[in-house]
């Protein structure tokens, strides 16, 4: 102690001696070398890491991609129906409820069979009607019920093929395997062949997929629904978990007393946080289902419970924006003489907004993936309208996902992968509008 | 007044007294950073509080505004009394309280706004005035007041977080001077500044003494020698000695001062 309170000249001198001494032994040397080896494998543990993470997040990607790709077109072949006055208003009434209950499945049906007249037996039929999707029917009704003057014409129609073949024209299907393999039989090959040297098959880009609601059929299928019901229930979420968020954030952050309370509701605000999602379900059928009667399946009750689950995220971030606001900024307020309500409202809330709508931004992209807790309130119903209202029985997009991946149909797999990449993008655009939200009102004090 | 002692009583008899403390004790939790302080501060004049860091300068001074009163753990006992009215009653409202008695910090701390907002919110807030003629002449005087107008005045709508580092303090300056106040706490106004503006704000401190009453925590003993009539030294939460600034520098009656003003501590 006393050498290094008062050192002489003679200590300096030696002392710097020494030092250089110790580090220029080849034991210092080796010892140096050593630190420099770990630190470079320490990097590439860390670039390792970050390769490996990469990688996966590419796979992933591509395959989902690769996958997605066949759903975005759609195979539609071109034929001339007739719509024969004897199916169709046997009593040429003009009465549109007649015309609505006739059966333009038989025009359909009669169409195939002037095509390959040749084709007699009953099962051949059969098959030869599984050419077209059952999307003709609905077609053919709506073109009709628009221009009832159609009636007793032959129009050309262009419709969707049924899923089989559509996956057939995609090279989806191996036409070398034995026909007890295939989904498709030889005599369906011909008929198919012959179409498609007539010319009258041709691929479209898949409209029906964002405009359509679910269906039976792959070829038919859409998320539009899906979409509308994870918009309605997203819009309940917000509407209830943006206000009550940040107002629970602000009078924890900014009015609470400290005592054994707040810290008991922060540790469980924590909690809840770490509640898995299920849980959340459970507590929507009981409560707001079984118990206040609202109505299942609807964007309502779900968006109600998602909001339960965002609530922890956004309180937790609003209050993380709320302190980051300095402390000079509230004295600088204090000190003219503003009330703490001012305080709060004039300075510290809009400069933590930024903050603030950063979270609530992510909880929303979360709350957008979530599934578990819609499947408890009956979202994963099938349901082949576009919801109209926050209590119509309604999907939404991961249920969605969740429902086509169970249908054995290889079309739904193009469908759920082509659904996955339309709910990567929105949670992507969010997750982008978050950072730079962030980024343009980054403030430095 | 020759007959200075280390109490403050006798100089109350000077002028008339502003603002005055009697016994006054501060505890953060269980620490007390004021022992009984007893000190009156006198209507336009200067008054720096000086001493060593930590000794309760800065408390002292925000229980003039009961700024306190924003630290849960701080509690405030004894007499603080503004125009002999208690500012710590029950009764009185702190809003304007804070409003009489402004308010300029250590750090420059404008608000993320424009300059023209950073003045014009106090006067908002208090409704002195909503008229934007008004406001306009409130702004334009209280920059002017701060010595700021001409460097600002063909600015106003931008950020005063753009200003440079003593702008930004006149303006903070300005902002207090727009409420009118009585009284002004300065904590520490340049120890972020450099020499030239620090000379800005001491002669603007001068100025200001003929229309406000002025409290300015220093650890700058020439500064407190340049701008104030009265000094109080404190130390370990103890007013030590209270005086005229002439005297207190060159007559300290007590050692510990005079232990601090010749620089064996602080
Ligand atoms: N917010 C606070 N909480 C707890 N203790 C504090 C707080 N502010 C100041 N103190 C304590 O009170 C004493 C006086 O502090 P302060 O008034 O800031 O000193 P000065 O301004 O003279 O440097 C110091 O010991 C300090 O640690
Ligand atoms: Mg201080």
């Amino acid at each position: 102690m006393s050498d290094i309170a008062e050192p002489t000249p003679m200590g300096i001198a030696q002392a710097t001696a020494g030092h250089r001494d110790i580090h220029q032994t080849p034991e210092a040397i080796a010892r140096r070398q050593r630190r420099y080896r770990s630190e470079a494998r320490f990097k590439y543990y860390g670039i390792a890491g970050i390769a490996a993470a990469i990688s996966m997040l590419i796979v992933l990607l591509v395959s989902i991609a690769s996958e997605s790709f066949s759903a975005f077109t759609q195979t539609f072949v071109t034929i001339d129906v007739n719509i024969d006055q004897a199916t169709v208003d046997p009593n040429e009434s003009g009465d549109p409820a007649v015309i609505g209950r006739a059966s333009f499945q038989t025009l359909a049906n009669n169409t195939l069979y002037a095509l390959f007249p040749d084709v007699s037996d009953r099962r051949d039929r059969r098959a030869l009607r599984a050419l077209l999707s059952p999307g003709v029917e609905f077609e053919l009704r709506r073109r009709v019920m628009d221009d009832p003057s159609l009636v007793g014409q032959t129009i050309s129609i262009t419709v969707e093929m049924s899923d089989d073949f559509d996956q057939l024209h995609k090279g989806l299907i191996d036409r070398t395997l034995p026909e007890a393999q295939r989904r498709i039989n030889d005599l369906q090959l011909s008929w198919y062949d012959q179409l498609v040297s007539e010319g009258l098959i041709e691929t479209q880009f898949n409209w029906r997929f964002f405009s359509g609601a679910n269906s039976r059929y792959p070829e038919l299928a859409g998320i539009w629904a899906a979409l509308v019901g994870s918009l309605l229930t997203m819009a309940v979420t917000l509407g209830l978990a943006f206000p009550i968020g940040v107002a629970a954030a602000v009078y924890l952050e900014e009015f609470a007393p400290k005592n054994w309370f707040t810290d008991m509701i922060e540790v469980n605000i924590n909690n809840l946080a770490a509640v898995p999602s299920i849980v959340f379900g459970l507590l929507g059928l009981a409560v707001f289902i079984q118990f206040f009667g609202m109505p299942n399946s609807s964007p309502l009750v779900g968006g109600m419970v998602i909001a339960l689950m965002t609530l922890p995220t956004i309180i937790i971030a609003s209050r993380a924006a709320l302190k980051a606001v300095p402390p000079s900024i509230r004295e600088a307020a204090l000190g003219v003489g503003a009330s703490k309500i001012q305080v709060v409202s004039h300075h510290v809330l809009p400069l933590a907004m930024p903050g603030i709508l950063t979270g609530t931004i992510i909880g929303m992209a979360q709350a957008l993936g979530e599934t578990a807790p819609l499947l408890m309130v009956g979202m994963v119903i099938f349901i082949t309208s576009i919801p109209s209202g926050f209590t119509d029985p309604s999907t939404v997009l991961p249920v969605q996902i969740f429902s086509w991946a169970g249908n054995p149909e290889r079309g739904f797999v193009a469908l759920t992968s082509a659904a996955i990449m339309v709910l990567l993008t929105f949670l992507i655009v969010m997750n982008a509008l978050a950072i730079y939200l962030r980024k343009k009102f980054e403030r430095r004090w | 007044m020759s007959a200075q002692t280390v109490d403050a009583e006798p100089m109350a008899a000077v002028g008339q007294a502003k603002m005055t403390a009697r016994d006054v004790d501060v505890y953060y939790g269980e620490k007390r950073a004021l022992h009984s302080v007893d000190c009156d501060v006198i209507e336009n004049e200067v008054l720096s509080l000086i001493g060593p860091s930590g000794c309760g300068k800065s408390t002292f001074l925000r229980c003039l505004n009961r700024m306190n009163d924003t630290i849960d753990i701080c509690r405030v006992e004894g007499n603080i009394t503004l125009d002999s009215q208690d500012i710590y009653d029950k009764e009185l409202d702190v809003v304007q309280l804070r409003a009489r008695v402004g308010m300029v910090f250590q750090k420059p701390n404008p608000f993320p706004k424009s300059i023209y907002d950073n003045i014009a919110y106090g006067p908002r807030i208090h409704g002195v005035s909503s008229h934007k003629d008004d406001l306009d002449g409130i702004v334009q005087r209280s920059l002017e007041g701060a010595g700021l107008w001409q460097e600002v005045k063909d600015r106003l709508a931008e950020p005063g977080t753009g200003l440079s580092g003593g702008q930004q303090q006149r303006l903070c300056i300005a902002r207090a001077i727009a409420v009118s106040p009585e009284v002004i706490l300065m904590d520490e106004p340049c120890s972020a500044l450099d020499p030239i503006a620090t000379a800005h704000i001491e002669e603007l401190i001068d100025e200001l003494r003929q229309n406000f009453t002025i409290v300015i925590v220093t650890h700058n003993m020439q500064q407190a020698a340049r701008v104030s009539q009265k000094t109080a030294f404190f130390h370990l939460g103890e007013l030590v000695e209270h005086n005229l600034t002439g005297e207190l520098f060159t007559n300290p009656k007590d050692e510990r001062t005079q232990g601090y003003i010749t620089g064996r501590y602080g």
